[in-house]
């Protein structure tokens, strides 16, 4: 399953941070961020719950990225 | 400007006043513990995100980012009682921030606005004519919507009444408004321009175009460039690097001055190491590179080209060979009359009396020639002039039009009516048409050129292309008529799929060293070579999936001509790519050999650094301005 989420992020390379961020999460197949269209698209492994997944994803890219968001 | 950005600027406006003041007051003492309470407060005004997020980085072992050089460079300056300088270089890299992400706001608006597809609502019409506002995801197929002036066209469907013009610009880049009438079909994504239509939806929301398209877009730049690449794996040996150059610049010369029995000099030495670390924040290139593909893909999309990734524009860059499938790229796949030969009465007449007598069959040349009859005199066929129609299969059709006998059909059904005609030596589907018994000459029905497809080339080669090959599973001979109409190099002819692979592989290992080649098909059966190309274009491939999947590049308005637009495009791309590296990498160089031997202080290296940033990043988003990319303002 494939989902897209509005994000918010200052610079090209913060939002490559987050997509490498958000590919490591478990659950997570595959990211991608669109910084031009702050956007994020999220493919999930299968049978998990997208909300949960996300809430990681959500940690995780702020772990590397302090000064940013997704909006799930 | 955003809160967050206003936010900004508001302490960089009390940060510069207050050090400004601090600076010119005499009665701030000189040095002491007073003057390093007074100038930490706008230290800590201005900087006090950067000093959370250096703490944070090394908490979370990832330090050496650019915020923890400046928290160190700072922090140091501080401690050698450097105050104003230590405010300095935390102030103007906030400038530096703060521009960089007014100016990404600004051409992401820009972009936002032309790209923006996605509807938001959808009015279905109830039963009884009761019209409501609901989620687009909400409307089955087969339901009714309406669509008012100015507003979106919120899924694929047919029009089901009235008339308007649509405006598709965010879907195929092109400007002009086009026509539609009742039964026309409409793409999801369009802007209805003039008139209210009522719409009978033909897909669901999700399977519409409009979302087909943005999950392109969204889901383009998956794959990173080799420049991003370096870029990103330069900053990691780069940044601990010139942490542990700057480490040695403070503490290898005063070790070895105190060796030689002279003054250590840690004072100097650590002040120079600092302006080192200034120096050496590569947030420079590590902002601008991606911006510069981001902003490429982005102008792009604006053009009706979209590139999956940003690996694609450095590929497309290097392209120098192009190969293109005939059929649905260079001509028009459809059928349409070409020519009527031989004719023994006058040319007109014939396709008047074909097409009426073809005018009950629903076969594809019969429609070829009836669309060829009504262009031609504007009028429909008249149907009441046509008697006793058959219809035989795999020959033709007989009728009496005007009370004339007349057959149209191939060569089978001239021998079955004992007709001599003659043969066509042109390639394509003949129609041999006889008027009571008498053979008066034959229909010649050809898939035609893209009136574009010729220039299409020529600008190839403007792009530096420098070879055109062209792939067809047609005839020889029609493989080489068409060649040589458009003046492509190369043609290989009666090709399987299969063939087609192999002819790309073979034109791949004979292409030079960093030269690439690029396949261009319309997606029907061209999966697998679209995949093995270095680069693949899918032209109009809003009606293939698996073109979609498996091109990198879609052009979304059939236009051949887009090809040179998008190697045009990547490589003022990258040519911006390799300007932002040398200039920022040359500047960086510079400065640290300066700052080494001492001639560039802190002042000079933090305008060098935000300086080199602010033009890199105008320089990044010079590639959203695709406008002189765009064929069509050349041929204005």
């Amino acid at each position: 399953m494939k989902k897209t989420y509005k994000i918010d992020v200052d610079c090209a390379n913060c939002a490559l941070k987050m997509e490498e961020a958000a590919k490591k999460t478990p659950g997570v197949a595959g990211a991608v961020v669109n910084f031009m269209t702050l956007r994020m698209s999220v493919e999930f492994d299968e049978g998990v719950s997208p909300a949960d997944v996300m809430k990681s994803v959500r940690a995780n890219c702020k772990r590397v990225e302090r000064d940013c968001e997704v909006f799930i | 400007m955003s809160r967050k950005q206003k936010a900004a600027l508001v302490r960089i406006i009390i940060t510069a006043a207050l050090t400004l003041l601090l600076i010119l007051i005499p009665a701030v003492p000189e040095s002491g513990w007073l003057r390093l309470a007074l100038f930490a407060v706008p230290y800590l005004l201005i900087g006090y995100d950067i000093l959370i997020e250096a703490v944070d980085g090394v908490l979370h072992l990832r330090p050496f980012d650019e915020c923890f050089l400046m928290a160190v460079a700072t922090v140091g300056a501080f401690a050698l009682g450097e105050y104003s300088e230590g405010v300095a270089v935390m102030l103007f890299y906030q400038i530096g921030e703060l521009f960089q992400s007014v100016a990404v706001g600004k051409s992401r608006r820009s972009i936002g606005a032309l790209m923006d597809i996605r509807p938001d609502y959808a009015n279905l019409e109830g039963e009884g004519g009761t019209v409501s506002r609901v989620d687009p995801d909400e409307v089955a197929i087969g339901s009714v919507i309406v669509v008012d002036p100015g507003e979106k066209i919120p899924i694929d469907g047919v029009i089901i009444s009235g008339t308007s013009t649509v405006d598709t610009r965010a879907l195929t880049g092109e400007s002009v408004p086009r026509r539609v009438v009742t039964g026309d079909r409409v793409a999801g994504g369009c802007i209805n321009v003039s008139g209210v239509i009522r719409i009978r939806t033909e897909k669901e929301f999700g399977e519409s175009t409009a979302s087909k398209i943005l999950e392109l877009l969204e889901g383009a730049s998956s794959k990173k460039s080799k420049s991003e690449d370096f870029i990103s794996k330069f900053a990691r040996i780069y940044t601990p690097a010139v942490c542990g150059g700057a480490l040695a610049l403070a503490v290898i010369p005063p070790l070895v001055s105190l060796a030689l029995g002279g003054d250590a000099g840690f004072g100097i030495w650590i002040y120079r190491a600092l302006t080192f670390l200034v120096i050496s924040c590569p947030c420079a290139l590590v902002v601008s590179i991606p911006l510069t593909f981001f902003a490429a893909i982005g102008g792009a999309g604006t053009l009706g080209i979209l590139i999956k990734g940003s690996n694609y524009i450095e590929t497309l860059s290097n392209v120098r060979t192009v190969v293109f499938d005939k059929t649905g790229t260079m001509t028009k796949g459809t059928f349409s009359v070409s020519g009527i030969h031989h004719p023994r009465v006058e040319e007109s007449v014939i396709l008047d009396f074909a097409a009426h007598a073809e005018s009950a069959s629903s076969h594809p040349i019969a429609g070829s020639i009836i669309d060829a009859y009504t262009s031609a005199t504007g009028s429909a066929v008249d149907r009441s002039r046509v008697t006793d129609v058959t219809e035989i299969g795999g020959q033709g059709v007989t009728a009496t039009v005007d009370g004339v006998r007349v057959a149209a059909g191939n060569g089978k059904l001239m021998d079955a009516l004992g007709i001599q005609y003659s043969e066509c030596h042109e390639v394509g589907t003949v129609v041999h048409v006889a008027f009571d018994g008498r053979y008066v000459g034959h229909i010649l029905i050809s898939d035609e050129i893209k009136p574009t497809a010729k220039e299409a080339i020529a600008a190839m080669r403007r792009a530096r292309v420098k070879r055109a090959v062209m792939l067809t599973g047609d005839k020889e001979s029609v493989g080489r008529a068409v060649a040589e109409q458009l003046g492509a190099d190369d043609v290989y002819s009666e090709l399987l799929p299969d063939g087609k692979v192999e002819i790309v592989e073979k034109l791949i290992s004979e292409a030079e060293k960093g030269e690439a080649v690029a396949f261009v098909g319309d997606g029907i059966n061209d999966a697998p070579v679209l995949a093995r190309a270095d680069v693949g274009f899918a032209m109009g491939a809003l009606g293939s999936d698996a073109a979609i999947e498996a091109a990198d590049v879609v052009i979304m308005d059939d236009d051949p001509r887009r090809v040179a637009d998008a190697i045009s495009l990547a490589r003022g791309s990258m040519a911006i790519v390799h300007e932002n590296i040398a200039f920022a990498i040359g500047v960086k160089l510079l400065c640290l050999l300066l700052g080494a031997v001492g001639v560039a202080g802190m002042w000079a290296a933090i305008f060098a650094d935000v300086g080199v940033m602010v033009l890199a990043v105008c320089n990044a988003i010079r590639a959203l301005f695709v406008g002189k990319y765009d064929h069509r303002k050349e041929s204005k």
